[in-house]
């Protein structure tokens, strides 16, 4: 203890000593005790005050930032909880049964029909989201005024309420193309739909590719084509799949774009009796959902109904989950 | 390892540096001579200043006995470029001769990398890049007379920072032969052994060649580049402050592996380091402003420069 005293004094007694000789040779006088300036004066003043205001506000900032999380988490899964208490109960085999009649209400025909939709309009919106981020990123001069005008209009159309896609899509493809209620013309919505966020998901994939791996491609002789596939894409596809995953929950989720364009019979398309199937109106499962709740009279059933879709949008995220893992490990092992 | 390079040097190169002695004496009085102490200029001159006076006739002679002008591979002629309004090189006149090494040295911004860039057409790759005059590679106009993908497989570029593909260390170096058409395992397998050899790497990457390239060091990654840089087989090789990343041990292993790679390849180098340069190199460029300030034969500039703003760099007095 008191070894530790005389070794604090030493040290201050060292440090004044220094300071004064310091002060002194510069000759520098700080208007204040000779040895320190002003600004260590000013320091030492507010020091103290300023470090509980310090803590106060740090122990705040904490418990705000700590309280967000816990009701994030908190609401997610009473969410959950709230659909798996009521749901499990009454998920029954005859709810899966292959048709549909009022009394089963099964929701099998939906099922299969969410994701026959989601596929096609994955089909198509994926290719040319991609193609023309791939376009906007890597071929289209950096900087160009064209380049801003699509990016300005993709970030547009996100924000697009999905009520209006579907008026769209009702005005366009069911009436004015003549496709009337269908499969095809609410999978042709969607597309329209996803395809900024595809887009913009994959753009944002290729802008953090660093540059040096194009650098790498062009200088071994490479053409542009074989560098952005061969190169760029690879290390951009989680991000890209990402971006796929979080379209495919849109899709699946959307109710209000398709109840205007492809209808809400629950059947499964005639597939067997050829490609006119795509022409049927179906049902998928969150319409589905919203039909049976409106109804009011099988609302037992819609929470079995959202506990299936709530596992299938869970087991989709997985699996896109498990595919980034196993390729981004594929790139660093 | 440093140390045996730089006593190593001056004695290669002896003669080519008394001929620059001279014509530094007719051309201008050498008023910064005596600054030149300070820096690398100072190690060389210890070794060489006494020969100088010793003998002067004898290596007079030798260095043009010994100086058969090598073939030049390529050069650089009234070369103005351009980024959008600023100029970034300015009538620059260069050449590179054959199965040597040039390093271009200078202060940050000087235009030596915009330079190196525009011998391989990266630049191109600039938006606002404007390149004015001729870039000759073995007489063909490297603008436009070559394509510019056969031309960056002529001539191959090694970067800064090392930047192997998120691949395995096999398929870094297949790629640059498979862009060009060789699809045989065989004849692939060949080319990579064969690339990684040359780059030095063999043996500590022969068992690791389907691992992935990011899994290397600092300076395996940069080896594994130089080896996929040769793979292409390139005339020329460019290096961009190639070692700048790299701790001195790697940078000694390329040092040393640049001075085996100019038997087959014409190598062009730019540095910060200006005892590299000194090192590893035959010839050198100084750049300031855009300007190219001087160029000779690497010891003329490190112990004779015409120009003072030269010796002041070489002396690191700035820079």
């Amino acid at each position: 203890m008191s070894a530790k005293m005389t070794r604090a004094c030493a040290g201050a007694g060292a440090g004044d000593a220094a300071g004064g000789g310091a002060g002194g040779g510069a000759g520098a006088p700080a208007g204040g005790s000779g040895a320190r300036d002003r600004f260590d004066v000013l320091l030492a003043e507010h020091g103290e005050r300023h470090q509980q205001k310090r803590r106060v506000a740090a122990a705040l900032l904490r418990l705000v930032v700590r309280a967000g999380a816990v009701l994030t988490a908190g609401v997610l899964l009473l969410l959950i909880g709230f659909i798996l208490v009521n749901g499990v109960p009454y998920l029954t085999p005859s709810l899966f049964a292959w048709e549909y009649t009022s009394t089963n209400v099964s929701l099998m025909p939906a099922l299969i029909n969410t994701l026959l939709m989601a596929g096609l309009a994955l089909l198509m919106a994926v290719p040319v989201g991609v193609g023309s981020a791939i376009y906007l990123v890597e071929y289209a001069p950096r900087g160009s005024r064209f380049v801003a005008l699509v990016r300005t209009t993709t970030e547009t159309l996100q924000g697009i309420p999905s009520i209006i896609y579907g008026l769209f899509g009702m005005l366009f493809f069911v009436t004015a193309l003549g496709w009337g209620l269908s499969l095809l013309a609410g999978a042709c919505t969607l597309a329209i739909m996803v395809l900024p966020v595809v887009m913009r998901t994959t753009e944002e994939a290729l802008h953090a590719v660093p540059d040096s791996y194009r650098e790498g491609g062009f200088g071994l002789g490479a053409g542009r084509l074989r560098t952005v596939f061969c190169c760029v894409l690879p290390s951009a596809v989680p991000g890209i799949l990402g971006g796929v995953v979080l379209a495919l929950g849109r899709c699946v989720g959307e109710v209000a774009a398709l109840i205007f364009t492809a209808g809400s019979i629950a059947q499964i398309p005639q597939f067997a009796e050829g490609a006119a199937a795509l022409f049927d109106s179906t049902r998928t499962l969150a319409v589905h959902m919203y039909v049976l709740a409106s109804e009011g009279l099988h609302v037992n059933e819609t929470y079995a109904t959202a506990v299936v879709l709530l596992v299938m949008v869970v087991v989709l995220n997985l699996a896109a989950a498990a595919v980034v893992k196993k390729m981004s490990k594929g790139a660093r092992s | 390892m440093n140390n045996s390079l730089l006593e190593k040097k001056p004695a290669t190169y002896l003669p080519k540096r008394q001929g620059g002695v001279k014509a530094g004496r007719t051309v201008s009085p050498r008023v910064l001579k005596p600054a030149t102490g300070g820096f690398a200029g100072g190690a060389v001159k210890e070794h060489v200043a006494p020969v100088v006076t010793a003998e002067p006739g004898v290596t007079a002679a030798l260095a043009t006995a010994s100086e058969p002008a090598a073939p030049v591979k390529m050069s650089v002629r009234d070369l103005n470029l351009y980024y959008r309004d600023f100029q970034a090189l300015k009538g620059i006149n260069l050449e590179f001769p054959q199965n040597q090494v040039t390093a271009l040295i200078g202060p940050s911004g000087c235009g030596k990398s915009t330079l190196l860039k525009s011998l391989n057409r990266m630049n191109d790759l600039v938006a606002g890049c404007r390149v004015e005059g001729e870039i000759i590679l073995d007489g063909q106009d490297a603008y436009r007379d070559v394509d510019v993908n056969s031309l960056r497989r002529r001539v191959g570029m090694v970067f800064q920072q090392p930047n192997p593909f998120p691949m395995s260390v096999y398929d870094n170096v297949a790629f640059g032969p498979r862009t060009h058409g060789v699809k045989k395992r065989a004849d692939l397998d060949d080319i990579v052994e064969q690339s990684l050899r040359d780059a030095a790497i063999w043996d500590e990457l022969k068992d690791r060649l389907k691992k992935n390239a990011l899994g290397l060091s600092g300076g395996q990654q940069q080896r594994l580049c130089i080896a996929r840089a040769l793979a292409v087989r390139p005339e020329v090789l460019l290096m961009d402050e190639a070692t700048s990343a790299l701790d001195p041990l790697s940078t000694a292993k390329i040092e040393d592996l640049v001075g085996e790679l100019k038997r087959k390849y014409t190598v062009v180098m730019v540095t910060h380091n200006m005892l590299q340069a000194l090192r590893v190199s035959d010839q050198t460029a100084f750049f300031l402003l855009g300007e190219m300030v001087e160029a000779g034969s690497t010891d003329d500039i490190f112990t004779n420069p015409r120009d003072s703003r030269t010796a002041d760099y070489v002396a690191g007095r700035f820079g």
